[in-house]
């Protein structure tokens, strides 16, 4: 049972991407740098360039974290939907597969300053 | 002619009886399951409603004369805080922080659950029950006025009090709790015992009272301890309640152990998250601390709750399912809640800091396999930062749990390093949860929780689309005043002025 109620009942979702006048959301996780307490919400446009997204809207948000300028971006290994994942940046977040509400994380292997591995 | 003479006074078990039980009726003209609609949809199987124990065989006249009483005694003290400059005699105002997180998360929990028992005992067929409810959503108002009176005497002269009631219902911090509530209100009757009465009130209310009232005496506060012990034989008699009401449905038919059973999994869990904020006050905004969140638990959560389980037993009932990922979550959560608060400190109607040396030194001791080794290199950061004159805020808002509603801050149960990310689909939706156990709740009744409100997606959504100034309106948060970090804030200024008037002829 989908819920428990006198009678049926379907519940209306309320952050379908229709609600946000254009946009979608994309989660993006940097692994491993937990000074950014959760996951980022980023609202952009399908349309976008995934490489955009990474330059504009990602990395301001990485530089209070003391690794961000050694990130080497060819390296970095990513995930979608917590499987290993090859992104195009060249192409826009829709034809990347970015789906509304992905979550992307990406890796940094070597890099941890503020985190003892454990 | 022979007078019968009334006797002076009933005894009490006359007096219950006449006063409950005699109150009930039989309809004549509709059929009991026509005037009790909601007590069969859960599935309970109910067969002897007389069955129903109250173990203080309170009735409503004496309840009337002990609640006055108390409204008396609590009054007069609130009073003389009030007129005797009570708000200067704390250790430090930075432990008003605490206060307003309760006012704006939890005092409004207390008016839900007065809504909630109204509604339950209406719906419940048993007159002890219904009873029973009525009494304790009339205590449960009284409690949310009297948390309302006592801390609006610091709304005269602190920031942050004065939006209780728009934070409650739109800001991000307190969605724990008001989905929490939400969610309680919106189940059936039986579920909502077991929610309140059960896992609210007698699983988590010493650990969430309890400190709150010991921390407001450690730190000079009267006014909370004064609602505090108001309300404490409430509470004893809620807890007792509580457990009679689980009693009270295992016994009546063995059928109904696995759905109490699921709803003691879900309703333990969420909860424990509500706890979160809890453990973040009692280790990080208290100037002078009672307890770690840590001993707290050992006392409250591991003792009392094993005592608990093993009662329990022997209707087939044992402890909630993600009992094991709650424990190995203790040493974590208030340091990862604390940093998650500190971050983004633009967005809260209280304010947070960065733990001194001393306080740093208290916590590496409280939580030695934890504190240095995590949160301590992230702090000292962070205070680099501050140093440097770019103090931290972290501008990208996180991703949010569908069901706790709190941002996705907590790691893997076994590993420290990495933040705990769940996710499913659901008819074409993709949902994500901070935890297992939140995603469990959801996969339960995924019509219910994908129509949760979530902060950070509505902020983006009509009429807002992200402008963070109309969101700080809309939630009634005066930047600058009452967000960010307590050392500069108006907060701070005006403590040590008055106090500095007070204590000298300057």
């Amino acid at each position: 049972m989908a819920v428990k109620s006198i009678k049926p009942y379907v519940g209306v979702p309320r952050d379908l991407v229709a609600n946000f006048n254009g946009k979608q959301i994309v989660f993006v996780c940097w692994d491993q740098h937990l000074l950014f307490a959760g996951p980022f919400m980023l609202v952009v446009e399908p349309g976008m360039r995934l490489g955009d997204l990474v330059e504009n809207a990602l990395k301001p948000l990485l530089q209070p974290d003391p690794d961000a300028a050694a990130i080497d971006w060819s390296t970095v290994e990513w995930l979608k939907s917590n499987q290993a994942w090859t992104p195009d940046f060249g192409a826009s977040i829709a034809a990347n597969g970015i789906a509304h509400k992905e979550q992307l994380r990406f890796r940094t292997p070597g890099l941890n300053t503020l985190l003892a591995v454990a | 002619m022979d007078v019968k003479v009334a006797k002076k006074q009933l005894g009490l078990k006359e007096r219950y009886t006449l006063m409950t039980r005699d109150l009930g009726w039989e309809p004549s003209y509709q059929p009991k399951d026509k005037v009790f609609p909601y007590a069969a949809y859960e599935g309970l199987k109910i067969h002897d409603w007389d069955k129903w124990e109250d173990p203080f065989r309170l009735t409503m006249n004496a309840y009337w004369k002990y609640q006055a009483e108390k409204e008396r005694k609590f009054y007069a003290v609130i009073d003389a805080h009030a007129q005797n400059n009570g708000h200067l005699h704390l250790t430090d105002a930075r432990y008003l922080s605490a206060l307003k997180i309760f006012l704006q998360a939890i005092s409004p929990g207390e008016y839900a659950a007065h809504k909630g028992f109204a509604r339950a005992g209406r719906e419940f067929p048993g007159v002890g029950t219904q009873v029973a409810c009525q009494m304790q959503a009339i205590d449960e108002i009284r409690h949310a006025q009297t948390q309302i009176h006592a801390l609006s005497n610091y709304n005269k002269f602190y920031n942050g009090f004065h939006a209780f009631a728009d934070q409650r219902d739109r800001i991000w911090y307190t969605s724990v709790a008001r989905s929490f509530f939400d969610d309680a209100m919106s189940a059936g009757p039986f579920e909502f015992m077991i929610a309140i009465g059960f896992s609210f009130e007698y699983v988590l209310t010493n650990l969430l009272f309890v400190p709150f009232m010991s921390g407001a005496a450690y730190n000079g506060d009267m006014a909370t301890v004064t609602f505090g012990f108001s309300a404490q034989s409430d509470e004893a008699r809620h807890m007792t309640l509580g457990l009679e009401c689980i009693k009270f449905m295992l016994e009546q038919d063995p059928a109904n152990a696995p759905i109490v059973q699921g709803w003691i999994d879900k309703w333990f869990w969420r909860g424990f998250r509500v706890l979160g904020l809890v453990s973040t006050m009692m280790d990080y905004m208290l100037p002078k601390r009672v307890m770690s969140w840590r001993e707290a638990w050992n006392i409250y959560g591991i003792e009392n709750g094993t005592a608990l389980f093993k009662d329990l037993a022997r209707y087939g009932i044992t402890p909630p399912k993600d009992w094991d990922d709650a424990e190995k979550g203790i040493d974590h959560m208030s340091h990862q809640f604390a940093l998650a608060l500190y971050q983004w400190s633009f967005g809260t109607s209280f304010h947070t800091g960065i733990p001194s040396d001393d306080d740093m030194a208290w916590l590496s001791a409280k939580y030695p396999d934890t504190f240095d080794k995590y949160y301590r290199p992230r702090w000292a950061h962070i205070s680099k930062m501050k140093a440097a004159g770019t103090p931290y805020a972290n501008f990208g808002l996180p991703k949010l749990c569908q069901t706790c509603q709190l941002p996705c801050l907590f790691t893997e149960p076994d590993d420290p390093s990495a933040l705990a990310q769940r996710e499913t689909e659901y008819k074409g939706e993709k949902y994500h949860f901070c935890s297992d156990g939140c995603q469990h709740v959801f996969e339960n009744e995924p019509e219910k929780y994908v129509q949760a409100w979530l902060p950070m997606p509505q902020l983006f959504q009509a009429p807002l689309y992200g402008d963070l100034g109309a969101w700080m309106q809309w939630v009634s948060l005066v930047p600058g005043k009452d967000n960010g970090d307590y050392d500069g804030s108006e907060d701070q200024r005006n403590f040590e002025t008055w106090r500095a008037m007070a204590r000298s002829n300057q």
